[in-house]
């Protein structure tokens, strides 16, 4: 008998993708996917169940299904449809309760996968400059999505106490792009002009979609021979691009704004609807977040497919580029260039060096 | 003690030695910068000439009587030589004002423009990017090393050509200039350009423009997680125990070594078993002297000093140019770390000894130097 899988939030469009990949596993029977609202893409034969993880009914279909894996990944920080901050909260917060009460109780659950975030380290110019899984930030998110992950976090770890029968995985991504955006940091980058905090130049790292939907699956299946998938993993694509690079290589003007204006302006923006520019969040454009993935390639044997640039190249491509397209700035330099008469040819030799 | 010796003749032939030292240095980076473009010998000089040459000659080849669109072109052609003439006196200009390469920096320059505009560069982790620090940020500060403070490096050699090495140097002056003129000490001095990855106080990344810059020059917080990393990857890594206490301490103290942290330095070092290098900077104590502190305006602005020198902030801005010392760098012999057991990171007591060494060396080595040296600006 195969393994069934119960994944939460899967009317988001990631949630989507990962049943639709996990139902494509051999060694998966069946996958039930839970959400408070219906999904609008195809679950690809996945069962949907429409049920909101704030309330006990989540152990009946636990117990209903006989659900050995358990995927949540309804920890986010965006609304989906209407609603506001408060219930993404108790979304987060006590739907994680009541789906770990669940599973404590229940007892064919043999693993557990949660999606959380690398914003539980926040963002502070006191902290080292890359984090790995085992340190502890100098100052806790106050508030927002980064202090519901700490709080997931910090259930989940109490829950892994109470049933050490049941293998626990914590993936922690970084900013999550791909063609489809939908994240806070990708409908920030969708921005005409990117306000930026003036003096601050944040060193940023993402994750790939793809990727996030590999390293999930993994952790949901039996690990490979010399791999361990339970226990607390930072996922991100190599290398670092700075604020200052994304912008350009968008061809997306910045404008830079004084730190208190930018406070008020993110506020301003946030009940105005336009965007979630969170306190959490401009911290993150001020100092930036880096995270150690050691762990990821050796313990859990994941090598990402993207690279923090290619997975931006892949969202700057579908996202069409901004005012300063980057090949139309490039090619007013090389006119420039053409316009100094004498050095022609030794530009043309180092342009490639 | 060999170095003892050297010092005398160095004062009489300071100023050729300076220039000679300048011009060996111009040379390396010509020959750097035209890594690339080998097979151009100097073509520059004579290139705008002949163009120029060429343009001239077509008009002279006509000798019937000119119609009026031949006027009119032959007009145009001689602005275009003026224009050209023009260039080649600009040219002529550059290259006595930027030194014979003056072409090929503006096509470095624009390639190196196009790379920034398009985003095109790489930093690392730690937000340090190499190239803006060659091509920028390094060039910014060498007229400082090189022509204001006239640095003299000895003992480059002790820092090893490749691996990690932790450089430990004392810390002084107000402003941390001293950990910039060893970076670039150490880069433009060393035969393998090393890059040297300083390790800032926290104060550095909260303010703003500032922690930028740190960063993109490769600096990072003094911490125990990013320096061993560092080290980790082979890097030469410098950090001033002293910190603030060295930076900001009264003139009358000048050149005695506060105490030494809490030796982390030294146990990071050990856990990663790479050198110390002790590094003593003279020189620097004097560029702001410190009589006083207002302690009250350092609390307010949140800083852990606010110095009062005989000209900051009487003069204001401009009692903030520090004054024209004559500095030297030296390194000491490195001291080596991989000897020890594992668990010697551990042991307060060999981590106190080894810091008290390192301690130690730096203090007699300024000594020694405070001996040689003359006057504090020649």
């Amino acid at each position: 008998m195969g393994k069934v899988v119960l994944v939460t939030g899967v009317a988001r469009h990631l949630g989507g993708r990962f049943v639709r990949r996990i139902k494509r596993e051999p060694e998966v029977d069946r996958v039930i996917g839970v959400d408070a609202v219906p999904p609008e893409h195809d679950l690809g034969g996945a069962v949907f169940v429409r049920a909101d993880i704030r309330h006990p009914m989540i152990a009946k279909v636990l117990a209903e299904h006989s659900v050995d894996t358990v995927v949540h990944m309804d920890v986010t920080g965006t609304p989906l449809g209407s609603g506001g901050r408060a219930s993404v909260k108790e979304t987060n917060v006590i739907g994680t309760m009541q789906l770990l009460g669940a599973c404590q109780k229940s007892p064919t659950v043999r693993r557990l996968v949660v999606k959380s975030t690398t914003s539980v380290y926040g963002s502070a110019p006191r902290d080292p400059a890359v984090f790995t899984e085992t340190m502890l930030p100098k100052a806790l998110p106050t508030g927002g999505f980064a202090k519901d992950a700490v709080e997931v976090e910090g259930y989940v770890r109490g829950f892994a106490r109470r049933r050490p029968d049941v293998a626990v995985a914590v993936l922690r991504f970084a900013n999550i792009l791909g063609p489809k955006g939908g994240t806070p940091l990708a409908d920030y980058l969708s921005l005409p002009v990117l306000p930026t905090v003036l003096g601050y130049d944040p060193r940023l790292q993402f994750v790939h979609e793809d990727d996030v939907i590999d390293v999930l699956r993994l952790a949901s299946v039996e690990p490979r021979r010399g791999t361990l998938n339970s226990g607390t993993f930072n996922v991100a694509g190599d290398g670092v691009l700075l604020l200052s690079q994304c912008s350009r290589r968008l061809g997306r003007p910045t404008v830079p704004v004084l730190l208190p204006a930018i406070t008020w302006l993110g506020q301003f923006v946030r009940t105005a609807g336009i965007l979630d520019f969170s306190p959490e969040q401009i911290r993150l454009l001020t100092h930036g977040r880096i995270v150690d993935t050691t762990q990821m390639r050796e313990t859990l044997g994941y090598t990402p497919r993207y690279t923090t640039p290619e997975a931006f190249r892949d969202f700057a491509r579908s996202h069409g580029p901004g005012l300063l397209p980057p090949d139309q700035v490039a090619r007013a330099v090389d006119r420039l260039a053409a316009v100094l008469p004498p050095a022609s040819e030794p530009k043309e030799h180092s342009a490639h060096g | 003690m060999a170095d003892a010796k050297v010092i005398p003749f160095d004062e009489d032939g300071r100023g050729r030695r300076g220039a000679k030292a300048s011009r060996v240095r111009n040379g390396r980076k010509r020959s750097d910068a035209g890594g690339g473009l080998a097979p151009l010998p100097l073509p520059e000089q004579p290139l705008p000439a002949q163009a120029g040459a060429g343009d001239a000659q077509q008009p002279q080849e006509s000798p019937r009587p000119p119609t009026a669109a031949e006027i009119a072109a032959d007009a145009e052609k001689r602005t275009e030589g003026l224009a050209e003439a023009f260039n080649h006196a600009l040219g002529a200009a550059a290259d006595r004002l930027l030194g014979g390469t003056w072409e090929r920096k503006v096509a470095h320059g624009l390639a190196f423009l196009r790379r920034r505009v398009t985003g095109d560069y790489e930093v690392d982790e730690f937000g340090y990017d190499r190239e803006l620090t060659d091509q920028v940020l390094m060039s910014l500060m060498r007229p400082l090393f090189r022509d204001y403070f006239r640095v003299e490096v000895r003992g480059v050699e002790n820092i090893p050509d490749t691996g990690g090495a932790l450089v430990v140097a004392n810390h002084s002056g107000t402003l941390p200039l001293d950990a910039l003129m060893t970076q670039i000490a150490v880069h433009d001095h060393h035969p393998k350009g090393r890059h040297l990855r300083l390790l800032a106080a926290d104060l550095v990344f909260v303010l703003p423009v500032v922690n930028e810059l740190a960063r993109k020059a490769g600096h990072t917080l003094a911490c125990a997680e990013d320096a061993q990393l560092l080290l980790e990857r082979g890097e030469v890594v410098g950090v001033m125990p002293e910190g603030f206490k060295g930076l900001g301490k009264p003139f009358s103290e000048r050149y005695k070594l506060q105490r030494f942290g809490r030796g982390g330095f030294v146990s990071t070092a050990l856990r990663t078993g790479v050198p110390i290098v002790p590094c003593s900077i003279v020189g620097a104590e004097e560029i702001y002297p410190m009589v006083g502190n207002a302690r009250t305006l350092a609390r307010l602005l949140g800083f852990p000093y606010f110095p009062v020198t005989p000209t900051f902030p009487w003069l204001g801005p401009l009692g903030a140019v520090p004054l024209p010392t004559k500095w030297t760098i030296q390194f000491g012999e490195p001291i080596p770390t991989d000897g020890y057991p594992a668990e010697a990171a551990e042991d307060p007591m060999l981590v106190f000894n080894l810091t008290d060494q390192v301690r130690e060396t730096i203090q007699h080595t300024l000594y020694k130097l405070l001996v040689q040296r003359r006057s504090v600006f020649f």
